[in-house]
């Protein structure tokens, strides 16, 4: 192995792992359940839509839900069954709130879908057919934030990638399942990193792994074939919260800052988790979409902690039931890592495409005895975040809801890593203060953009009353001469001419009938390009919308 | 299963807390404190027991008034170590109303007016030692000579509270100035620094005032510790006293007779005191970095003009009290370039 060279980012903190516990024994498949809930938002973007109905029969593979609309993803059945309801379950959100779910009574028989088949020849095909074959498969990023692939693998016509990096770090305490995978499964990582560099066209690929996982790195290595070795590297990475943050990972391996508020692509890098990297594997050369995933469930709760091939939609409790939890002990039952993740309300939750992690943790009495004092200023958060922020400005404007202040100290470069709040020794839950903040901020400039919209509308409607009135007066004028003329010969003529003037009238009130009526019900074509052209805008303002504070 | 989510992440139990820093600062102002008392007699401890039980009382009154709870409060500990240090500022023989008067006015007016902890923005500490000392001059001066002085403990209580020393003793007659307050007092003269030390083995020793040097190593000490143990910022007494010896450094070499040394600036007066437990007060310094850089220079240069030219021996308390006036222009100017940033912006 070529040593790799590595640089350290800023900030972050060593953390105890927790990792030996839940890789003891190896990754098991947990049983398909009777039901399977699918959340039709399982990742970022608009929530599929539902193509089929309540009775139908499924197969496993088959689409449920197609995506809406460029970021989004399509959802598939994890098993074969009868689809039992399209209706608001509790799904797993920080808000605990319901939403359109597809549920599934499983048959047991786990049937696949005729249409499910490998593409072994990947190849032949151009970038943007390979990436709509992802996209079909419905496959998001697996690493928690559930971005819609495809995109990822689309750097645009002004990048080129140099640099694919898949994200191996998994630097939350507790979490395995990328562990596991890269232990047992390192040859489905490598093809689906392949796959995804010949979508990219990108010239070197490396895999960043913390050193705390030596398995891991010796399974990928030893995994690499000879002539794989020129492009692919596996790097080990220092052991440190967040190594797997994606810009702290992309500095540790390659040395470059990806600027602040834009995207890796803009130095040449992209990035994936490993996960990911096997999904591509399995549905490029296995024809099969995204139903399963592995999940962690650990925890002190839980008197089995370990790693499972999870279909999505299978209910929490199940796995709790899996692991052995003592789900009485259970104080905090978190989805995702400590750091990160956010707690449930309920074990009747289903796992969905995103979920990496189930933790129960049990009674703290530390967290229970620590309550909340005023900031002290001791600078111990800027001290440790990543991102090089002053968390203790930010929460202090967030708090006074001055949210062009909060905007100046870089909100939007805030990755909501946690390590802040950690170390604060007032126990300011300061990342609740940046989500909040973040959630305002969105929801006013959906606001204002709805308000500019109806000012256009309404400036719209001026003219056009103005342009009517101006019309109407035209109209009466060339009537009245009409008619002063008509009153100069004889009657005969003048009824000529009245009877001229009401068919002109009538043709007129037709005509205006006939475009009204094109006008309202536009063509689903028509439909689709306006809303594409609107999320694009949305995406523009969601990705650059902050670049005119940054000039302050 | 249903469960109350309460947090938002992180879900792990937090690092630390504002009481164990607190207590962890106590602990390491003991040594210094000891050789206070060793060198300054009960006295000494007298004092901070007046500030302690005064800053307690007035927080718990405080925060009963204004209806919030007491006992967090109390337990930070934020209360005790303002008492605490300005106990250690002040003379060790004073009457009780002069150390319960600055703490009221630390803890009540200069705390609690100004919104209470993590709003004041000057050092409550140096605020009530600076009232004293623009208010009691006289009886902010009076050192006792290094060596107890020959009072017991039941001597400087009975002073405290009734104002009486034992017959036969005056005030005038035990008390003296510091040494920092004679050097000054000997330059204005015109006498040269090696004379006027040499002239009074009684109070100068080879790197400082005699007793000072060590109160002011043991407190490098706790420092050091605090330092260690990262709970204080480093940047903050290293350009503070980087500063302070660099200036005595250089105006020593200029004029080694009209300049003290600058070890003995470092180990005299409350130089290490101010350094490592004042001036590193996380409320009312600068929060950034390079912030505390600039803002712990300044304080060492100012100690060092107030001290050379000004009007006071000791110049920490208004060094302190000037730079937090300054502290949100610093910060403003010494933001960290965020994670990305392009240079030069
Ligand atoms: S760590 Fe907490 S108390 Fe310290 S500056 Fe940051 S927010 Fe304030
Ligand atoms: S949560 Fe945000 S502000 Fe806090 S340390 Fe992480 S990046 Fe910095």
């Amino acid at each position: 192995m070529t040593a790799c060279r590595t640089w350290s980012f800023p900030g972050g903190l060593a953390l105890d792992g927790h990792k030996a516990v839940s890789t003891r024994e190896p990754v098991a498949a947990a049983p398909v359940p009777p039901l399977l809930v699918l959340p039709l938002q399982q990742h970022i973007g608009n929530p599929a839509v539902p193509v089929v109905e309540a009775g139908q029969r499924v197969a496993r593979g088959q689409v449920l839900a197609r995506a809406d609309e460029y970021v989004s993803a399509p959802v598939h059945a994890p098993s074969s069954g009868t689809v039992a309801a399209i209706e608001e379950r509790p799904v797993p959100h920080p808000s605990g709130l319901a939403a359109p779910c597809i549920v599934i009574e499983t048959d047991g028989e786990d049937r696949p879908h005729p249409d499910c088949r490998p593409l072994p020849d990947y190849e032949a095909l151009d970038p943007s057919a390979l990436r709509n074959v992802i996209r079909e498969a419905g496959i998001v990023g697996l690493g928690g934030a559930g971005f819609p692939t495809f995109i990822k693998l689309n750097p645009g016509p002004d990048h080129a990638v140099d640099t694919l990096i898949l994200n191996g770090a998994e630097c939350e305490p507790w979490i395995t399942c990328d562990d596991m995978l890269m232990r047992e499964r390192p040859r489905e990582i490598i093809e689906g990193l392949k796959i995804m560099r010949h979508a990219l066209r990108a010239r070197r690929c490396l895999i960043g792994v913390e050193d705390n996982k030596p398995e891991a790195l010796a399974a990928l290595e030893g995994a690499l074939e000879a002539d794989e070795r020129d492009i692919i590297r596996v790097c080990p990475v220092p052991t440190r919260y967040p190594a797997g943050g994606e810009k702290q990972l992309i500095l540790a391996l390659t040395g470059k800052a990806v600027p602040s508020q834009k995207l890796p692509v803009e130095v040449g890098i992209v990035c994936h988790n490993v996960g990911t990297a096997a999904a591509v594997y399995r549905a490029i050369h296995r024809g099969e979409p995204l139903v399963s995933r592995l999940v962690t469930v650990t925890g002190p709760a839980m008197e089995r902690p370990r790693n499972l091939e999870v279909r999505v939609g299978t209910p929490v409790s199940d796995l709790l039931a899996l692991a052995g939890a003592r789900t009485t002990d259970i104080t905090e039952l978190v989805m995702g890592g400590p750091m990160m993740g956010f707690e449930l309300a309920s074990d009747a939750v289903p796992v969905i495409k995103t979920t990496n992690c189930i933790l129960g943790l049990d009674h703290d009495p530390h967290r229970q005895a620590a309550p909340v004092r005023p900031c002290i200023r001791c600078g111990e958060c800027a001290r440790v975040c990543p991102a090089k922020l002053l968390p203790q400005e930010l929460y202090w404007f967030a708090r006074a809801r001055d949210m062009d202040k909060v905007q100046d100290f870089h909100l939007f470069d805030c990755i909501e890593c946690g390590c802040c709040a950690y170390v604060c020794p007032s126990h300011i839950p300061l990342v609740q203060y940046y989500r909040f903040a973040k959630t305002q901020i969105w929801a006013q400039e959906k606001e204002r953009r709805k308000a500019d919209l109806a000012r256009r509308r309404h400036e719209f409607r001026l003219q056009r009353l103005e342009r009517e009135k101006r019309e109407k007066e035209e109209r009466q004028r060339r009537k009245k001469e009409l008619l002063k003329k008509a009153r100069g010969g004889d009657e005969a003529a003048k009824q000529a001419a009245i009877q001229a003037a009401l068919e002109r009238v009538k043709a007129r009130r037709e005509q205006q009938h006939a475009r009204a009526r094109n006008v309202e019900p536009r063509t689903e074509a028509q439909r689709k390009a306006l809303a594409e052209a609107e999320e694009r805008r949305r995406r523009l303002a969601g990705d650059g919308g902050e670049s005119d504070d940054d000039a302050v | 299963m249903r469960f109350e989510p309460r947090h938002s992440s992180p879900h792990l139990a937090p690092a630390g807390n504002v009481g164990r820093l607190m207590f962890a600062v106590v602990a390491a102002l003991v040594p210094g404190t000891a050789a206070a008392a060793w060198f300054f007699g009960p006295g000494v401890l007298v004092n901070m027991a007046w500030c302690a039980a005064t800053a307690l009382a007035a927080e718990a009154a405080v925060l009963g008034l204004r209806h919030r709870p007491v006992r967090p409060a109390l337990a930070d500990g934020s209360a005790l170590v303002t008492a605490l240090l300005l106990g250690l500022a002040l003379p060790p023989l004073v009457p009780w109303w002069l150390p319960v008067t600055g703490t009221a006015f630390a803890v009540i007016v200069a705390k609690h007016l100004y919104g209470g902890l993590g709003y004041n923005p000057f050092n409550p500490a140096m605020a009530g030692y600076a009232l004293l000392l623009v208010s009691f001059p006289r009886e902010m001066v009076a050192w006792l000579p290094p060596g107890d002085g020959g009072l017991d403990l039941a001597a400087v209580l009975h002073y405290s509270l009734a104002g009486t020393l034992p017959p036969g003793a005056t005030l005038d007659a035990l008390t003296q100035a510091t040494p920092l307050d004679t050097l000054r007092t000997q330059i204005g003269l015109g006498r040269p620094v090696a004379e006027a030390m040499a002239s009074r083995p009684d109070l100068f020793a080879r790197v400082g005032g005699v007793g000072w040097a060590w109160i002011n190593g043991l407190f490098l000490l706790g420092g050091l510790w605090l330092l260690w143990r990262r709970i204080a910022a480093w940047q903050i007494p290293a350009a503070m006293l980087g500063t302070l010896g660099l200036l005595a450094l250089g105006f020593w070499l200029l004029d080694p007779a009209r300049y003290a040394p600058p070890l003995f600036h470092l180990f005299s007066g409350a130089a290490m005191l101010g350094a490592f437990f004042i001036a590193t007060d996380p409320v009312t310094a600068s929060t950034t970095p390079r912030g505390r850089l600039v803002y712990g220079a300044g304080i060492g240069a100012l100690m060092y003009v107030i001290r050379t030219w000004g009007g006071y021996p000791d110049g920490v308390a208004f060094a302190v009290l000037l730079m937090n006036m300054a502290v949100p222009t610093i910060d403003h100017y010494t933001r960290p370039r965020v994670f990305g940033e392009e240079q030069g912006r």
